[in-house]
C-alpha cells in the first residue's frame, strides 16, 4: 500500500514504513542495525510502545556510572547496549520509537556527520509539532521549552547513517529511578533530576495523533510506502555481526561487585556482606 | 621530511598563507574556518589519512572529519592480529550521541593500535594526524594506495562537499 504524498509527486526518494507495536526494544534495535548494514533502501520504523520495561545504553556506556546495578538485578530489568551512541534510557511501553534509516545521498542537503543529521531531524520534528508546544532541538535534545522528551542518537556508515529517538509519550516515576543521574549532562539540564528534566508527550497530543503527523511530515521529504514487519526480508548474503547485546547478568553482577570495596566481604551467618548486599539493595 | 601544510578553500581564498593558520580553531568549533590536511600522506574519500613509511601504514581521521564530528569521546578499535580491507570498517567514533564508522584506507594486517586513545579518545580531535592516530597496519597491496587522494585533491574534495551542503 502507498502513502499518497506531495513528495511522490515530485520524485522524492523512496522510504519502506514500517509500523508495528509492542515489539521488544532488543528485537527492534537488531532489525534497525541490520537494515543499516545491510539494505540499500530508505527505512522508517515506528514501534508504538515496546513490550516490557528495559534500559538502553549507548555504545561507551560505563555499565556503574549509568545505572543503579543493585536495583536492576533485584527486579531483573534487561540492560541493552546499542549499537549507536548517546545516553542511557529506560523504555516501555509508554516509549514511542521512531527510527530513520537514510542513503546518505537521500537527503541532499544533508552531510553524513552527526550535526548535519540532526539539525535536518529538528526541522523535520518541527514539522511534526508545529504548532504544539514549544519544540526545539536543544543541545541535541528534543524538548518542549527546557523539558526533554526525546532521546535521539545516530549511526554513521560510510553510505548511509541511521537516525532514533525514542518518544516519552508516558512514563513511570517508578523506573527513572534504576538510572543514575548522568555524569556529562546538557547545560540547560541545570542538574535538574530525571522528573523535573523530562516531560511526557501525552499532556500535548494524542498518541495516534503523534505517529500520523510523523508519517506526514516524513510524508512531506520522502515517497512513502507501507510494509508490514513480516514482509522485511534480507539478501541470503547479508550477514554480519551486531554490536548491539543485551548485558547477562553475571555481567551487571561482576560490575556491582567491582563497585564494593574489598573489606566489605565479611562472613555475616552463612551469607557474605557482599551477597546480601546484592540480595538488598 | 618537512611537512608543508595546506588549507582548505577560506585560506585560499583570502589568500593566506598555507603554513599558518590564523585565527586557529579550537576543535570543537562550530566556525568550521578551515581545516588541515598534511603533505606527505594519502587520503580516502571517506576521510581517513594513510602515512606509508617502509613496511607500515599508519592510519587516522583528518582534520576535517574530526572537525564535522564533534567531540569524541570513545574510539572503538580492532585488536592487534585482525586483518583490514580497503574500504571497509575496521572501527568506530563516537562523538555527539553518534556512532561513525572508521573504514580503512587500505588492506592489510593490524599490527598496532593506540590504546592511548581508550583513555584520552580526544587526541583524535587536538591531534588527528599524529597522537590521534588509530591504527598501523602492514599493508598486504601497496598498490591501493595509488588509488587514494593526494593532498590536493582530497582538499578539493572537501572544498566540494562542503559546498555541496
Amino acid at each position: 500500500m502507498t502513502i499518497a504524498s506531495k513528495a511522490r509527486e515530485a520524485g522524492a526518494p523512496l522510504m519502506k514504513l514500517v509500523r508495528f507495536r509492542g515489539v521488544p526494544i532488543l528485537q527492534q534495535l537488531y532489525l534497525e542495525e541490520r537494515l543499516l548494514r545491510t539494505s540499500s533502501d530508505n527505512w522508517c520504523l515506528i514501534n508504538d510502545g515496546t513490550d516490557s520495561p528495559a534500559i538502553v545504553m549507548g555504545l561507551s556506556g560505563k555499565l556503574p556510572e549509568l545505572v543503579e546495578l543493585g536495583s536492576v538485578l533485584r527486579d531483573r530489568i534487561p540492560i541493552i547496549r546499542r549499537f549507536t551512541g548517546g545516553g542511557t534510557v529506560i523504555v516501555d511501553y509508554g516509549t514511542i520509537f521512531v527510527t530513520l534509516i537514510c542513503n546518505k545521498d537521500a537527503v541532499p542537503d544533508v552531510q553524513p556527520f552527526p550535526r548535519s543529521i540532526m539539525s535536518w531531524s529538528g526541522l523535520l520534528y518541527g514539522e511534526v509539532f508545529e504548532g504544539i508546544g514549544d519544540f526545539r532541538l536543544r543541545e541535541n535534545d528534543y524538548v518542549f521549552g527546557d523539558h526533554k522528551f526525546g532521546g535521539n542518537a545516530q549511526s554513521i556508515t560510510k553510505l548511509r547513517w541511521l537516525h532514533h529517538t525514542s518518544f516519552l509519550w508516558d512514563f513511570d516515576v517508578k523506573n527513572m529511578s534504576y538510572l543514575k543521574l548522568p555524569v556529562k549532562a546538557p547545560k540547560y539540564r541545570s542538574e535538574r533530576g530525571h522528573t523535573d528534566f523530562i516531560c511526557r508527550m501525552k499532556e500535548l497530543l494524542p498518541r495516534a495523533e503523534f505517529i500520523e503527523r510523523t508519517i506526514k511530515a516524513i510524508g512531506n521529504h520522502f515517497s512513502v510506502k507501507s510494509v508490514s514487519l513480516e514482509s522485511v526480508d534480507f539478501p541470503s548474503d547479508s550477514e554480519f555481526v551486531h554490536t548491539t547485546r543485551l548485558h547477562a547478568e553475571h555481567e551487571i553482577h561482576g560490575s556491582l561487585q567491582n563497585l564494593l570495596p574489598r573489606k566489605s566481604v565479611t562472613k555475616v551467618g552463612n551469607q557474605d556482606t557482599a551477597s546480601s548486599l546484592l540480595f538488598n539493595c | 621530511m618537512a611537512l608543508r601544510m595546506w588549507a582548505s578553500s577560506t585560506a585560499n581564498a583570502l589568500k593566506l598563507s598555507s603554513a599558518s593558520r590564523a585565527n586557529p580553531s579550537p576543535p570543537f568549533s562550530l566556525s568550521r574556518c578551515f581545516s588541515t590536511v598534511l603533505d606527505g600522506l594519502k587520503y580516502a574519500p571517506s576521510h581517513e589519512w594513510v602515512k606509508h613509511e617502509g613496511s607500515v601504514a599508519t592510519i587516522g581521521i583528518t582534520d576535517h572529519a574530526q572537525g564535522h564530528l564533534g567531540e569524541v569521546v570513545f574510539a572503538d578499535l580492532p585488536e592487534p592480529g585482525g586483518s583490514v580491507s580497503q574500504g571497509s570498517s575496521f572501527g568506530a567514533v563516537e562523538s555527539v550521541k553518534a556512532t561513525s564508522d572508521v573504514n580503512s584506507p587500505i588492506s592489510g594486517e593490524v599490527v598496532e593500535v593506540n590504546t592511548n586513545l581508550t583513555k584520552k579518545p580526544g587526541l583524535i580531535n587536538s591531534s588527528p594526524y599524529e597522537e590521534g592516530w588509530m591504527i598501523k597496519v602492514k599493508p598486504s597491496t601497496p598498490s591501493e594506495l595509488e588509488s587514494l587522494l593526494g593532498p590536493k585533491e582530497y582538499t578539493k574534495f572537501c572544498e566540494e562537499e562542503d559546498a555541496a551542503h
